[in-house]
């Protein structure tokens, strides 16, 4: 019964435990729940047999070990590599009880009695056993005089790591040569020859004190020549950075100062004295001319003369370039005075010069050396007075460079730089410009001063003459398109605007600034500064802004925009000495002053002094130059409408 | 006869002449340079006749000075193509007929 019982209630627990199954079974096919991340596979790829190997390699172990080989004297891969990984290593302390070892730790004396003893015949055996005991008993009994007990401690061994290094291998090479008789004594004939040669020179060098010393620094410099060449270039750079460090204040009121008084000084503005150029040589001599650099505007140039009729000596032409203010980076000594110079605007490493004695010459800055390239001489047509002004021109029509000079001598020429093949030798050729004044009354030629080139149109010129009065020519005619009256004593400079093609301004000695429309016959602006007026020059940012030099060492600068009759700037500087020449960079609101004495000292424009035109709310300031044209054109009309009316 | 014995004669006239050591190529440095310049010269000197016993002074001296291992060749007319370490090289002319060349590689 109970077995039946047993039985049924068994098969109630299978069934019920099949059910349960079952109904687990069904639980699972039906909550089938997948975690989250689970990869999900297509059927195709769940039925793929993957494969895994157990191989007896260790997959840490490196593959790709390189030895050096002496024997081959390469390097050469290691290709068998243990592949045994040990996971876990402790040394065990179970001693063998049959060493020497155990038998110490354990007090017992060493096995080597023992084998003596079993050596002996039987008759000392019950001898030799009672020894060892005894002595055993003895040995502990002798040491455990107190509580003695042995205590041993194991401090933290930090784990080992093995690292291993290979050296690289000494430096091999090859060589290689034969050892003859005949290229033996070969070798000691020509080394007795040296030997006599070198006491010839001794010989000579004894007799000719000077030649040696000379040809001792021959020697040292051909030597020296190609290191100091390679520290050269170091040498300049560190230099730069020791300019930089030392005016390090100056470099930073260059590049980021903006003078912030502006604001409460309405229209006036400011000029921040920034670096000042000196050159120890240029003593005695007077700034002539400041030019430019377009191509790299931190480079300028200074022509270096003397103005004094009576004191005519040497010249210089120095280059400066605004990140080292101490020393020239070029310098070119001329035996006359430079009394101008233009850099070329593509060819920035040509440079024309003007002399006091009426040679022209054109420099080659990337050329070693300190002679000009070209140098215009008596035959080749040089002037006979001083060249007041040359300019650059754009290639004719063979691409060669050309450009033109001014001088008292009453002459415009033109001089083209004509090269022979690959050779440049000083072949100048020039044509005749003449300039001869309309009346017949007058024999004697006009004396030019300054001459200026029209920025877009090529073959438009204005000279400037001593007599006051400024023609505007044409390069391919004889005559004069136009007279103007301007000064009552010569005309020191005439420069076209930048961005107006009809507008251009003339200065004089006779302490005036005109401003004129070539169109018209009289002055637009007239300008009067107190003093002689040296230079005056356009802004290359905006078509009214000028600035101009007098002799009693101050600066004007002038905003037509802004301000028709008073200067926005008139400040004193360089220690009221006379100045001679100002130039606007290009690119930077810098500009530079050159002075009577030889010194040349850059500026920074305040802020107020180049500002852009105020436009009204809501309108999109127009840029470009025909914002500046517009501009000018709009004061143009301004001061003739009157005149109109 | 006697031109030839002339001849000898100025032979070994030119060779006292010539027998100052004349380096012909080498690499290394100043110093080891004319030390081993020196030490070819004492030792051709002393084994005048026999080449082997002063290439072996040589060479045994040079590898106690500046480590192993050296090679010496002495002689008056071989020519040879050699393996060494760089700066360890000198090839020399002494005594007007003879030439050595020494030279590292382990």
């Amino acid at each position: 019964m109970s077995v039946r019982k047993a039985s049924t209630v068994r098969a109630k627990t299978t069934k019920a435990a099949k059910t349960t199954k079952a109904a687990s079974q069904k639980k699972d096919e039906k909550t089938l729940q997948k975690p989250p991340g689970q990869l999900a596979l297509t059927e195709a790829e769940l039925k793929e047999e993957i494969t895994r190997t157990l191989t007896t390699n260790n997959p840490h172990a490196p593959q790709n070990i390189v030895r050096y080989s002496f024997k081959e004297c390469s390097y050469k891969p290691v290709l068998v590599m243990d592949q045994m990984a040990v996971h876990f290593e402790m040394e065990g302390n179970l001693v063998y009880r049959d060493l020497d070892e155990a038998r110490r730790l354990e007090g017992l004396p060493k096995e080597t009695v023992k084998a003596s003893t079993e050596a002996h015949p039987d008759e000392e055996k019950p001898d030799t056993p009672v020894t060892p005991a005894s002595k055993a008993d003895k040995e502990p009994k002798v040491r455990s005089q107190f509580n003695f007990s042995e205590m041993a401690s194991q401090t933290l061994n930090n784990p080992m790591t093995e690292i291993s290094c290979q050296t690289e291998p000494p430096q091999h090479c090859t060589f290689s040569a034969n050892a003859n008789q005949w290229e033996i004594y070969d070798a000691y004939v020509e080394e007795l020859q040296k030997q006599e040669k070198n006491k010839e020179k001794q010989k000579t060098i004894q007799l000719k004190e000077d030649g040696d010393k000379s040809k001792k620094k021959m020697m040292l410099t051909e030597t020296q020549y190609d290191d100091i060449n390679k520290l050269g270039k170091a040498a300049k750079i560190i230099e730069r950075m020791l300019h930089q460090n030392r005016f390090d204040d100056i470099a930073q009121d260059f590049k980021y100062f903006e003078d912030p008084s502006d604001e409460f000084r309405g229209q006036q503005g400011t000029i921040l004295p920034l670096w000042e150029f000196h050159y120890d040589k240029i003593k005695k001599l007077s700034v002539t001319a400041l030019c430019w650099n377009k191509k790299y505007p931190d480079l300028f140039s200074v022509g270096l003369g003397s103005y004094n009729f009576t004191k005519q000596r040497r010249g210089m032409l120095v280059f400066y370039s605004l990140k080292n203010s101490t020393f020239p980076e070029y310098i070119y000594p001329t035996s006359s005075s430079v009394l101008c110079l233009d850099i070329h605007e593509q060819r920035s490493y040509l440079v024309a010069v003007g002399f006091y004695d009426g040679c022209v010459a054109v420099y080659n800055l990337k050329r070693e050396g300190q002679e000009p390239v070209y140098k215009s001489t008596a035959k080749t047509g040089k002037h006979t007075d001083p060249v007041w002004q040359v300019c650059w021109q754009n290639d004719d029509i063979e691409n060669h460079h050309n450009f033109y000079s001014v001088s008292s001598d009453g002459r415009v020429v033109s001089w083209t730089l004509i090269k022979h093949e690959l050779r440049f030798t000083n072949v100048i050729r020039l044509s005749l410009n003449a300039e001869d004044k309309p009346s017949a009354q007058q024999a004697s030629t006009a004396c030019g001063t300054s001459m200026d080139f029209h920025k877009q149109i090529d073959y438009l010129f204005l000279v400037g003459t001593e007599q006051g009065k400024i023609h505007k020519c044409k390069t391919y005619s004889r005559q004069y398109l136009e007279t103007y009256a301007a000064h009552d004593m010569p005309v020191d400079t005439v420069k076209w605007n930048y961005f107006h093609p009809n507008v251009f301004i003339s200065c004089s000695s006779d302490w005036t600034v005109k401003i004129w429309d070539h169109t018209i016959n009289t002055p637009i602006f007239t300008f009067d500064l107190k003093a002689a007026v040296g230079d005056v020059a356009w802004a290359p940012y905006s078509s009214t802004v000028f600035a101009a030099v007098t002799t009693d060492g101050t600066v004007h600068i002038f905003d037509l925009n802004i301000n028709k009759d008073e200067p926005l700037c008139q400040q004193a500087v360089m220690a009221k000495h006379r100045l001679t020449h100002i130039e606007f960079n290009p690119t930077h609101p810098i500009i530079i002053v050159g002075d009577i004495r030889g010194d040349v000292a850059s500026f920074k424009l305040s802020p107020n002094l180049r500002q852009k035109q105020k436009m009204k709310k809501g309108q999109v300031q127009p840029k470009g130059p025909e914002v500046e044209v517009a501009k000018m054109e709009k004061l143009l009309r301004l001061m003739r409408g009157p005149d109109l009316e | 006869m006697a031109g030839t014995g002339e001849g000898k004669k100025e032979e070994a006239d030119y060779k006292r002449m010539n027998s100052f050591p004349l380096i012909r190529h080498t690499d290394m440095p100043e110093e080891m340079r004319v030390e081993t310049m020196e030490l070819c010269v004492t030792a051709c000197e002393k084994f005048a006749t026999n080449n082997e016993s002063a290439a072996k002074m040589i060479k045994e001296s040079m590898d106690k000075k500046f480590g192993s291992s050296w090679h010496v060749v002495i002689g008056e007319g071989f020519g040879f193509e050699v393996t060494h370490e760089v700066k360890n090289l000198l090839y020399m002319f002494f005594g007007g007929s003879l030439a050595v060349c020494v030279w590292k590689c382990s």
